[in-house]
């Protein structure tokens, strides 16, 4: 297995040789990465489904545009994590910083610990879950996916949502514009017992969390809606 | 942008490091700001003294002479110690109105900070080069803030540079920009206050100042900014035995804290932290939105 320690190995050099590990006769499967101390962009633009454990914490963007790879954090991320991810794993054992998974496409991102304001900001086919709580204006204008928040969520929560789902296990502090709670059906929960059992978590039962999502009135401008603005 | 850090000691036997330490944690955040630096370090105050920090674009025709002209207005009591562009000023107490009127009716010298404890030393240029040309990392103290700027809104010069100090052993750093600072500058001009420039960090640290002066302790009035203050920052603020930390409700600008029984530290980003003791068994967080955080002494 490849190790790369970023102490001694410059960052290009990781990533290139993250991306060759996606062309025909490159074997290696399984990178790990020493040293990150918070380094930007680590691990981003992989397309081939290589597994990638990074020990330590890091900075802007990990995992960012992934498609396929499994990438672990051993520590915290910082801002947007896992950004327009399109599918592919992404773990994180700590807490993530402000947009985490942001304008997201496909695959699943786990954050173990909390995760900072505008997690899942324009989410767009994305699944995230959450261990720990969401800070402010998470979900605004989620468009598809589904966000699923064990702890407690922020102000604002899914303000102007269109399609995205929202499972929220705890309080949530308030509701954005066009963000009503809405009543989980039987396909919800199955939805959800999923998502849970994917991203590993098998103490919490999906009948504990309350959907949310839009209300649908602010889809197209209407005159009438100009104070919900 | 703007990398800001900050540093607390708790633990006596790491404050001959304080300079190094916050060294290291600010040129990590070179890539947040290129165009001017700056620190602010608290020494340990000696009793009757005070200390005045001040900077000059001619310091080798100004400095030289500078102890013999405040020999009047110091009562003999004032010694001066240049470092490149800045020179510290230490002097009786007492004597540290009239020595501010002698450096003020001078010209050519600029001052960047007065107090018992603190020295700021600011230049335009890259954090490394600053914190070079200033020997910081030979400075001791008990907790310290720092900066590297991405000029927004007023012009990249020496005195345009963070920390801001508008007050005895009071300065403040910040990433963001405010947008009522003319009318806030309007208003404290009338209380009293005066401003070097006419950047939006110098009006909050001033309307710091002027809370305090108000009978306010630091967390009181980081209090009152968050309703008075409109923009955007992630604050940073130094008093002789405090450090605080504010961000606007918004709190799109960075920050993360770490906390170990030897120190509480602050930076923009995670790696201007990732080279302090103890950093991977430290708490580490960010700080919440509208929420007031500060540690004394």
């Amino acid at each position: 297995m490849p190790v790369i320690d970023l102490a001694t190995t410059p960052l290009r050099a990781l990533n290139q040789a993250l991306h060759d590990a996606a062309a025909p006769g490159h074997n290696d499967t399984a990178f790990e990465v020493l040293n990150p101390r918070g380094a930007h962009a680590v691990a981003v633009g992989i397309a081939a489904p290589v597994s990638v454990d990074v020990k330590g914490s890091v900075g802007y963007y990990c995992g960012g545009m992934n498609e396929q790879a499994r990438i672990t954090v051993h520590g915290s991320a910082g801002p947007g994590v896992a950004e327009n991810m399109m599918s592919g794993t992404v773990v994180i054992k700590g807490d993530a910083s402000q947009y985490a998974g942001a304008t997201g496409r496909g695959g699943l991102l786990v954050i173990e610990g909390n995760a900072a304001s505008r997690c899942g900001i324009s989410m767009k086919g994305i699944n995230i879950v959450v261990h720990g709580n969401i800070g402010h204006m998470s979900a605004f204008m989620a468009q598809s996916g589904t966000l699923v928040v064990l702890g407690d969520a922020g102000e604002a929560l899914g303000d102007s949502l269109y399609e995205a789902r929202l499972f929220v296990r705890g309080a949530v502090k308030s509701l954005g514009a066009d963000c009503i709670a809405k009543e989980m059906r039987p396909e919800h929960l199955a939805v959800l017992a999923g998502l849970l059992a994917e991203a590993g978590i098998t103490d919490v039962k999906p009948q504990e969390f309350t959907r949310y999502g839009s209300a649908r009135r602010l889809y197209n401008f209407d005159i009438d809606n100009a104070d919900a603005y | 942008m703007c990398g800001i850090v900050g540093l607390f000691l708790k633990d006596k036997a790491l404050e001959p490091q304080l300079g190094a330490l916050l060294s290291e944690m600010l040129v990590t955040m070179t890539e947040r700001g290129p165009d001017s630096a700056g620190i602010a370090i608290y020494g340990a105050p000696v009793a009757g003294r005070a200390k005045i920090t001040v900077q000059s674009a001619e310091p080798e025709r100004v400095f030289p002479g500078l102890e013999a002209a405040l020999a009047e207005a110091s009562d003999g009591s004032a010694s001066v110690a240049v470092k490149s562009t800045h020179a510290v000023i230490t002097l009786d107490a007492a004597r540290l109105a009239p020595v501010r009127a002698a450096l003020a009716a001078m010209g050519g010298i600029k001052v960047t900070g007065t107090g018992e404890a603190v020295e700021i030393f600011k230049e335009v240029g890259l954090p490394g080069d600053v914190i070079a040309r200033f020997d910081i990392p030979a400075m001791a103290g008990s907790h310290g803030i720092g900066h590297t700027r991405m000029a927004t809104e007023s012009a990249v010069t020496t005195m345009g540079a963070h920390p801001f100090s508008t007050g005895a052993d009071q300065c403040l750093v910040h990433n963001g920009s405010l947008s009522n600072h003319n009318g806030l500058r309007r208003m404290l001009r009338r209380k009293g206050m005066s401003f070097e420039t006419e950047n939006d960090t110098e009006v909050a640290a001033a309307y710091l100042t002027a809370e305090m002066a108000g009978g306010k302790n630091l967390g009181q009035a980081l209090e009152g900014a968050l309703e008075d203050l409109d923009g955007f920052y992630t604050f940073v603020v130094g008093t002789r035995s405090g450090f605080g930390v504010l961000r606007d409700p918004i709190a799109c600008k960075p920050a993360v804290m770490a906390e170990t029984g030897r120190y509480v530290a602050f930076g923009s980003e995670y790696r201007a932290l990732s080279g302090l003791p103890g950093i991977d068994t430290a708490r580490v967080w960010e700080p919440e939105p509208a929420t007031v955080y500060f540690w004394e002494h």
